[in-house]
């Protein structure tokens, strides 16, 4: 039986870092441990943090976990850098903002890189969310890597997705219009003690304005930090409450649940499918076949893709 | 199978505000393909050993200009087999001179790197060693 599962849902930190690393290397066997934690799963709040590079967004962690802590809620962060796209490589940093946290038993932090996945997370971080909410987090915050416009993906992870901006991008607000800005349901211009701070506030209070954002009645309030400072965290968090609140009364909504799980169960799928696919693909030797045939010029690839998936003639 | 990634800790414990030597050695360890985690100055053993286990590294590399390597290297390894995490390997680099060699290797610092050493040959270190663990 499953020894790992059993110890991450006792609260170990050690097997809980295991099996994190397990899955973040793709490792047989740690499904089977993701199997037996999925019943207890779905406890924890899941509390994205997103925005630019530097915009301020492991500071904020820092000061939310601060904050969390104070309630005593157990903390679990998921801090998601990039990778290199030529080494393979990274240098995973946030933890640097949070060293207040680092011997704090009611705090686990994981550096993750996005190992060549696009859209904000790593493939692995959906699956850590699930682990961190077994071990028995009551908040788990998800710092996306530094994002510009179309990496949204944290909105289908969170239940609140929080995208940080700071003073000074003036126009560039418009550009934001479509992706980023409309999967927020809490808007932080961070370093609000900068010039230009009511500017760009004044910029995102338009921009909702005009709407166009599905939001079902839910109006994303705007709120001003100081992360270094610690200002204006009190009214964050209260808005972050907030969302949770109006989230659970969407939750109440016939249809609802099923299009979360709906959408679980297809990335799932997905990534299973096409990865055993091509490891039995690999193993057969089909894939040396296939593209000797596309070399010598004898077929393309996409009848050779439908022939795979069984659909051609 | 997959293959796993090399994960590394590079922590500078103690009270030196030196880190150029980590920086460098860290950025090297991230072009050889390895995820390297960074938290800092003035790390407390406690830190060092929490972070190794909440990151499930597979080494961690300390770095000391003070020359309280005698101290702090030992005290790394004291707290990180306090919380079972005894498979983590542990190599530092520093100004250390080579009468100490003999006993940090005795209190398990797998290798010790002084100024002047290529990161070739740290990155091959690490490669060969972690290997084992795997």
């Amino acid at each position: 039986m499953s020894d790992l599962a059993e110890k991450v849902l006792r609260g170990e930190v050690l097997s809980t870092a295991r099996l994190i690393r397990d899955l973040d290397d793709g490792i047989d066997g740690a499904i089977a441990e993701l199997k037996i934690l999925y019943p207890h799963t779905g406890k924890a709040e899941i509390i994205g943090i997103t925005g630019a590079p530097g915009a301020g967004k492991s500071t904020l962690v820092n000061r939310l976990i601060e904050n969390f802590r104070s309630r005593g809620k157990r903390v679990g962060v998921i801090a998601v850098d990039p990778t290199s796209p030529f080494s393979g490589g990274a240098v995973l940093g946030d933890r640097i903002r949070m060293q207040n946290h680092f011997n704090d038993p009611g705090v686990f932090i994981r550096s993750v890189a996005t190992r060549g996945h696009l859209g904000g997370l790593s493939s692995s971080a959906y699956e850590i969310i699930k682990v961190l909410d077994a071990f028995g987090s009551d908040v788990i915050l998800v710092e996306t890597v530094g994002v510009g416009q179309d990496e949204v993906e944290i909105a289908g992870a969170a239940h609140t997705s929080v995208v940080v901006l700071t003073p000074g991008m003036g126009d560039e607000i418009q550009n934001l219009k479509a992706g980023i800005l409309e999967i927020a349901d809490v808007l932080v211009v961070n370093k609000a003690d900068r010039e230009g701070a009511q500017v760009t506030v004044q910029g995102l209070r338009r921009l909702l304005e005009m709407g166009g954002f599905d939001r079902k009645g839910w109006k994303p309030p705007i709120c001003l930090t100081v992360g270094t400072e610690g200002t204006g965290i009190t009214e964050l968090v209260q808005a972050v409450d907030q969302h949770r609140e109006f989230w659970n009364r969407q939750k109440a909504q016939p249809g609802f649940e099923n299009k979360r799980r709906e959408e679980d169960f297809l990335r799932i799928l997905q990534g299973q499918a096409v990865s055993k696919l091509i490891v039995s693909l690999r193993r057969s030797g089909s894939l040396d076949e296939i593209v000797s045939r596309l070399v010598r010029g004898e077929s393309d690839p996409y009848s050779e893709s439908e022939k795979v998936l069984k659909l051609g003639d | 199978m997959a293959e796993r990634k090399i994960r590394i800790l590079m922590a500078k414990p103690g009270l030196d505000g030196h880190d150029r030597g980590v920086k460098v050695v860290a950025r090297a360890l991230r072009d050889a393909g390895f995820e390297v985690i960074y938290t800092g100055l003035h790390q407390t053993p406690e830190m060092i050993a929490n972070t190794a286990v909440q990151e499930g590294v597979d080494a961690v590399g300390l770095s000391v200009l003070s020359g309280a390597h005698n101290t702090l290297f030992p005290a790394v390894i004291e707290a990180l087999r306090k919380k079972g995490a005894n498979s983590v390997m542990v190599f530092g680099g520093g100004i250390i001179p080579e009468e100490d060699m003999a006993f940090l290797k005795d209190k398990g610092v797998k290798a010790v790197f002084t100024p002047g050493t290529s990161t070739e040959e740290i990155i091959s270190f690490v490669r060969t060693s972690v290997k084992s663990i795997h």
